[in-house]
């Protein structure tokens, strides 16, 4: 896309038809939530855009987020979109290499300073800042310096959200989410392990749109995408309400479909966008396929307990706990009732003397 | 651990010294209360049908002897179906019966949600109404303790927050799953030392009455 291009006339040169348009905007609008009314206003606002520039960093991560992006559906617009962006930094999809690529990256945010869109996948190690460093700058470091000029922060991906599988149990690395760091700018935590590709967009297509902030939620999340329960649109609810659970991953209840919870499925605590964007272009997800949510949307998923195990379980220690405990119990009542006794016998013994 | 969210520590520390402290109280109480068992009965011997008698008195405490039925006919009927609806959202929802599993090795079978729902309703109602009348009844409230009135609310909690977490009213599912634990947990440390320890000591202790009974020839 040309830098004097709008997005209306990417979208047409690369042959998107006004009516393919129309139908990612509809999606778009009902994504966030707005009513039927607004399409048209989504349709202007986004075909008169002119592309955000976009620096993407990335830190301690899996690079799934980006494969999650990149391998999207294409072409779709939702792909489109993305082309459409200014992406004037990033590791894995930028041609440039080494200093050449840090250097653009310095240009990017002089020339574009307070508007352009920072977008991070990764957590950041900040135990030891060598743990993770871009051309000999840390991650910390990094993060500190892009951010400074930015517009806003799209945290891509539960590491960046809320420190993710680097800040799992013992967290190694002290690794922290970008939240953690930078609290003068706007964050967007686009959760997810990855997020789904749709939702990232749909990010940037609301910038783009209305050059604003979406709604948040107390997490941080995009309430459009991260505002609906997995377990209240999913659907094997009735068999969850019924009683009529898989016990096995190949039993007869799990080829009927029925539901995941015995098998570990938190989808009662997790908000995501699963059961109604779905992945794949729409195909299926997760429960659809037949395993459990595992809360990946979520922060601290990876410590929440074993993935297969029931949520309502709990961690509630060791059985030679509760024993040590019933047996120090036991002999303070043995202990109690011996005092009792010699009590009794001391007054009886003072009564008749 | 940093950011543990109210369900974690509810999941986690919590249920842990919660559980801690109820079999550490539980047993604690068993064992004093069974050494009392050893104190020497002073009256004359004069019957040897201890394990008939103490059996007996199970079954004739279980109901209220016929001069009082009249009276006491709402509570008699209430406290059992109360107590057979809590028994029953209790054991039979299948969330539960995989905490119990997860502790006790085993499991057995469940019942539909609908019933769960029903039979939680029903005690929640039930508890609420004893407790209302606990209060309005003046011989009922003058034989009340503090410990009637904690022991009432501590239960009471768990099923309020456990039909609010399963209705999704209240809250979102994960801070309603977080208060009804907080609350079972709460209950668990309550428990020991209030007059929640009935559901261990009823029975022996109407076994035990019914052996003192026959050793002094007492017909009751
Ligand atoms: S499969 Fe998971 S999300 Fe779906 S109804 Fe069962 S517990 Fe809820
Ligand atoms: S279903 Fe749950 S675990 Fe799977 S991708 Fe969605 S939020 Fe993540």
């Amino acid at each position: 896309m040309r830098k004097d291009q709008n997005l209306g006339e990417y979208l047409r040169s690369q042959g998107v038809s006004r009516r393919g348009f129309l139908k990612f905007c509809s999606a778009t609008a009902s994504l966030m939530a707005l009513p039927p009314s607004a399409v048209a206003q989504v349709a202007e606002a986004l075909a008169a855009a002119r592309r955000p520039s976009v620096i993407w960093l990335s830190f301690q991560e899996c690079t799934g987020c980006t494969e999650s992006l990149t391998r999207s559906h294409s072409p779709t617009v939702e792909s489109l979109i993305f082309d459409a962006i200014s992406l004037d930094y990033h590791h894995t999809l930028q041609a440039a290499a080494g200093h050449g690529a840090e250097a653009a990256r310095e240009a990017a945010q002089e020339e574009n300073k307070g508007e352009y869109i920072l977008v991070v996948d990764g957590s950041i190690p900040v135990d030891n800042p060598a743990y993770s460093t871009i051309a000999g700058i840390s991650n910390l470091d990094m993060l500190k310096h892009s951010a400074k000029d930015c517009f806003a922060i799209v945290a891509v991906g539960t590491c960046a959200a809320y420190g993710g599988l680097p800040g799992a149990e013992p967290n190694p690395t002290g690794a922290v989410a970008v939240s953690d760091i930078i609290t003068d700018k706007p964050i967007i935590n686009v959760s997810g392990c990855p997020p789904i590709p749709v939702v990232i967009t749909g990010v940037l297509a609301h910038f783009l749109t209305f050059g604003t902030i979406p709604e948040l939620d107390a997490l941080g999340r995009p309430t459009a995408f991260f505002g609906q329960n997995i377990h209240d649109r999913c659907y094997r609810r009735p068999f969850y309400e019924r009683g009529e659970f898989a016990e096995t991953f190949d039993d007869e209840g799990a080829r009927k479909g029925w539901c995941l919870y015995k098998l570990g499925c938190k989808g009662p605590i997790t908000y995501n966008a699963c059961a109604t964007v779905k992945w794949n272009q729409g195909m299926g997800f997760p429960i659809q396929a037949g395993h459990g949510c595992i809360a990946c949307s979520e922060p601290r998923f990876w410590d929440k307990g074993g993935f297969y195990d029931a949520l309502s379980t709990g961690d509630w220690g060791s059985r030679e706990a509760l024993l040590g405990a019933a047996a120090v119990g036991a002999a303070l009542g043995a202990g109690s009732a011996i005092r009792a006794r010699a009590r009794k016998r001391k007054a009886m013994a003072e009564e008749e003397a | 651990m940093e950011n543990m969210t109210l369900l974690d520590f509810a999941r986690g520390p919590g249920l842990q010294w919660a559980l801690w402290i109820f079999c550490l109280g539980v047993l604690w109480r068993i064992v004093g209360a069974m050494y009392l068992l050893g104190t020497k009965d002073l009256s004359k011997f004069r019957r040897n049908h201890y394990i008939r008698d103490g059996l007996r008195a199970c079954l004739t405490r279980s109901t209220p002897a016929e001069a009082f039925e009249d009276k006491i006919r709402f509570q008699h009927i209430s406290g059992y179906a109360w107590h057979i609806a809590l028994f029953v959202s209790v054991l039979f929802f299948a969330p539960h019966i995989l905490f119990f599993e997860s502790i006790f090795g085993f499991s057995w079978p469940h019942l539909p949600n609908t019933i769960i729902l029903f039979s939680g309703a029903v005690a929640t109602a039930l508890l609420i109404a004893l407790l209302i009348r606990r209060v309005v009844h003046p011989v009922q409230r003058l034989i009340s303790t503090i410990d009637d009135y904690i022991s009432i609310v501590v239960v009471l909690l768990p099923l309020i927050t456990g039909l609010a977490a399963f209705a999704h009213i209240g809250g979102r599912y994960e801070t309603m799953l977080a208060l009804h634990l907080l609350a079972v947990e709460l209950m668990l440390i309550w428990y020991p030392f209030s007059k929640l320890m009935h559901a261990f000591m009823t029975f022996p202790s109407r076994y035990q009455s019914g052996t003192f009974f026959g050793h002094r020839g007492v017909k009751a």
